[in-house]
């Protein structure tokens, strides 16, 4: 066994960490005290993942605790169960989360439903990073919530901020259920989001929303990137149209936060949704649906939305670009709701 | 003992150990498993006929040797210790073999209140960990996944337990099987991954499925030893069955065992077979693997004609008693269906059902 990778201890020198760090020290971390937790996906040993995020595990945890699979999402995330089932704590890496989709029967007929068939709690999570802006085309930048938030027994998380994915994938680590953790890939090295975490143990709640920014003119709901394009609107707003926005990061999509949704719109009246996911079937219609039936009274605008298009992702920048919210989407919005 | 004849697809000198022979207390006791299978399953086609068995029902009709042969190898404990074994709908005499009981069986059809998945899941699909009882999803393939996961767990701690999974010709065309499989023989998890060759998949006779020779053909592929044996003799099937559990056991990894079988009923109640020639059914019918071992168990003096009658009737007396027992017992709530999605997140009821409706309430 190596010492550990110079990448998990940044948080212990208190030193500022970026948001892939975050999450190897969370995952680093929950190894060193359970275990229990186990490590498999493709490339995640020997070469450390194809963003080096479990760089230096396999030398550290040893080659029984972080291994390389065969390429086959299916067979190696149905394995990830099996191992649950016999007292084992895995975290499966897809190396990009677009291949989950070859997963799909095992993560939403078997894990989601183990608890309830009676085959036992199901301590699993599943992560990688998602997301588009990198032009790597259709298929290394898509988003995968929505395939799977209509599966009861299923939580997904997708964090913002090293903060946030720090405590999320300690808490997911930890939780009885299976987690679908999704980590966007232009936030992993992002310099501006490197932040300095306690140096001690600590999780974030799976479940509960984080409010960005107080306000009073209209309430943002997003999650994930669309989090730092939000912010970046809301300056705009208020210094150029003198807006007050408040933002909600949900951090969980599934369970939903509403309650937190609710509570803000009751005291905005008014409710902006923006996902980098597309537009039909994104979560933007469950969210306006339970406010509706939540606080449909104090609504003094129709809710909005700002989403991709309903298209596969484009590989040229300018269709991605086309392809993606942009902050002038935002802001276009915001100022058509804020004068409805 | 007449062996019959078996090839291995590996030259792995430890691949073949020698198993020990059954005594004549465990062949009699894999003679009662198996009628314990008929007459449960025939128990239970009656209360499917008499409209108590809210979905399908599911015949195991000469595959009895199969499952309980190949079952019979493993090491059976209630405690949660012992080896494990996911199944499929026509593995009742694994399920019994391996420590699983009648009324568990029933109630799980039944739709009771008291079965192990209370009620939410449909025929076999109930697991029980204690016993080493993992019950399978429909989606075939899934199950070959979850078994590789499992043992190489087992694996990983270094614990001498052994898993098996049952899958059958139809089943071997998956997708899942394969990356299961492969998953299993590269780790080298301690997996006896069984397929029973049973000659239909609901219509699709097994030359549809497969252009393989032999469904055991296919451990070559995986680099894993494969054979083949008489499905219909449950004494091979326990005896090759046994020989890739002791090298599981040992540390050898996954094989394969392939049972030729046939399953003489249709897919369910409601097929009625007309897509198989009466001459094929007749052929099976005279090799019947009960029929085929009470002839072995006297002409070798094993047993007389008494100790086999009290055999079948004391199987047929349990399967009774436990249709009465299930019977007798309620369904559940139907509110209960949103307990345990999560462990720790509680779901709302529909706002509609409250005693005073508001939509706010969701």
């Amino acid at each position: 066994m190596t010492s550990e990778p110079e990448h998990v201890s940044g948080s212990a020198r208190g030193e500022p960490v970026g948001f892939l760090d975050a999450i190897a020290e969370g995952l680093f971390e929950e190894m060193e005290d359970d275990e229990r937790v186990v490590l498999l996906g493709e490339d995640v040993g020997v070469y450390g993942g194809a963003f080096k995020l479990t760089a230096g595990f396999r030398a550290h945890f040893g080659a029984g605790r972080v291994f390389d699979t065969p390429i086959s999402e299916a067979g190696f995330t149905g394995a990830a169960a099996g191992a649950a089932h016999m007292g084992l704590r895995p975290v499966v890496e897809m190396q990009f989360m677009d291949f989950i989709s070859s997963a799909y029967n095992v993560v939403t007929n078997y894990l989601a439903t183990s608890l309830w068939r009676g085959s036992g709690p199901m301590p699993v999570v599943i992560r990688g990073p998602v997301g588009a802006g990198a032009r790597s085309g259709a298929f290394h930048a898509q988003s995968v919530e929505m395939a799977f938030f209509h599966t009861p027994g299923l939580k997904i998380v997708y964090p913002s901020t090293p903060r946030d994915a720090k405590g999320l994938i300690k808490a997911a680590i930890r939780d009885d259920n299976p987690v679908i953790f999704e980590e966007h890939k232009l936030l992993y090295r992002d310099p501006k989001l490197r932040e300095v975490l306690p140096s001690e143990d600590f999780v974030v709640p799976i479940g509960k929303a984080r409010t960005v920014r107080e306000g009073r003119d209209l309430t943002m709901v997003t999650y994930g990137r669309m989090v730092h394009l939000a912010a970046e609107a809301v300056e705009r707003l208020e210094e150029e149209d003198g807006l007050d926005v408040e933002i909600l990061d949900l951090r969980t999509l599934l369970p939903l936060d509403v309650e937190a949704v609710a509570e803000s719109v009751r005291r905005t009246s008014r409710l902006l949704v923006v996902h980098e996911d597309t537009r039909t079937g994104g979560i933007a219609g469950e969210i306006s649906m339970r406010v509706n039936e939540r606080a449909f009274e104090w609504l003094d605008a129709p809710i909005a939305r700002v989403t991709a298009i309903d298209t596969p992702i484009p590989y040229a920048p300018t269709l991605e670009d086309y392809f993606l919210p942009q902050v002038d989407d935002i802001v276009t919005a915001a100022r058509w709701l804020a004068a409805y | 003992m007449i062996r019959v004849t078996t090839t291995m697809c590996s030259s792995d000198a430890s691949a073949t150990q020698v198993t020990p022979e059954p005594s004549r207390a465990q062949l009699l006791e894999m003679c009662r498993l198996m009628h314990l299978a008929r007459a449960t399953e025939e128990r239970l086609e009656l209360l499917f006929r008499q409209g108590h068995v809210h979905g399908g029902v599911y015949r195991s009709l000469g595959q009895e040797g199969a499952a309980v042969g190949t079952a019979f190898a493993l090491r059976a404990r209630s405690d949660g210790t012992g080896d494990v074994m996911t199944y499929l709908i026509r593995d009742t005499g694994a399920i019994f073999t391996h420590g699983g009981e009648p009324i568990d069986y029933l109630r799980h059809y039944l739709a009771r209140a008291t079965s192990l998945s209370r009620g939410r899941e449909t025929g076999v699909h109930f697991t029980d960990f204690d016993r080493g009882l993992v019950g399978p999803i429909s989606h075939l393939g899934t199950m070959v996944e979850v078994m590789a996961g499992m043992t190489w767990a087992f694996r990983l701690r270094g614990e001498d337990r052994v898993g098996m999974a049952y899958l059958g010709d139809g089943g071997s065309s998956t997708g899942e099987f394969h990356e299961g499989l492969n998953f299993a023989a590269v780790q080298e998890c301690p997996m006896v991954m069984v397929l029973e060759a049973n000659g239909y998949a609901f219509s699709t006779p097994t030359r549809k499925q497969t252009r393989a020779k032999r469904l055991a053909d296919k451990a070559v592929g995986y680099g894993i030893p494969g054979e083949s044996v008489d499905g219909n003799d449950v004494v091979a099937c326990y005896e090759a069955a046994a020989r890739a559990v002791a090298r599981a056991r040992a540390g050898h990894g996954a094989s394969l065992l392939e049972v030729v079988t046939y399953r003489r009923r249709g897919h369910a109640q409601h097929d009625a077979q007309d897509y198989v020639p009466p001459e094929e059914l007749e052929h099976w019918a005279s090799r019947d693997p009960i029929d085929l071992f009470e002839q072995r168990l006297l002409s070798e003096e094993w047993a007389t004609p008494d100790e086999l009658e009290d055999v079948a009737a004391g199987a047929r007396t349990e399967a009774e008693r436990a249709a009465d027992e299930a019977l007798a017992e309620p369904l559940p709530e139907g509110a209960t269906a949103l307990d345990r999605i999560y462990t720790d997140v509680t779901l709302p009821r529909p706002w509609t059902r409250l005693a005073r409706p508001d939509p706010h309430d969701v």
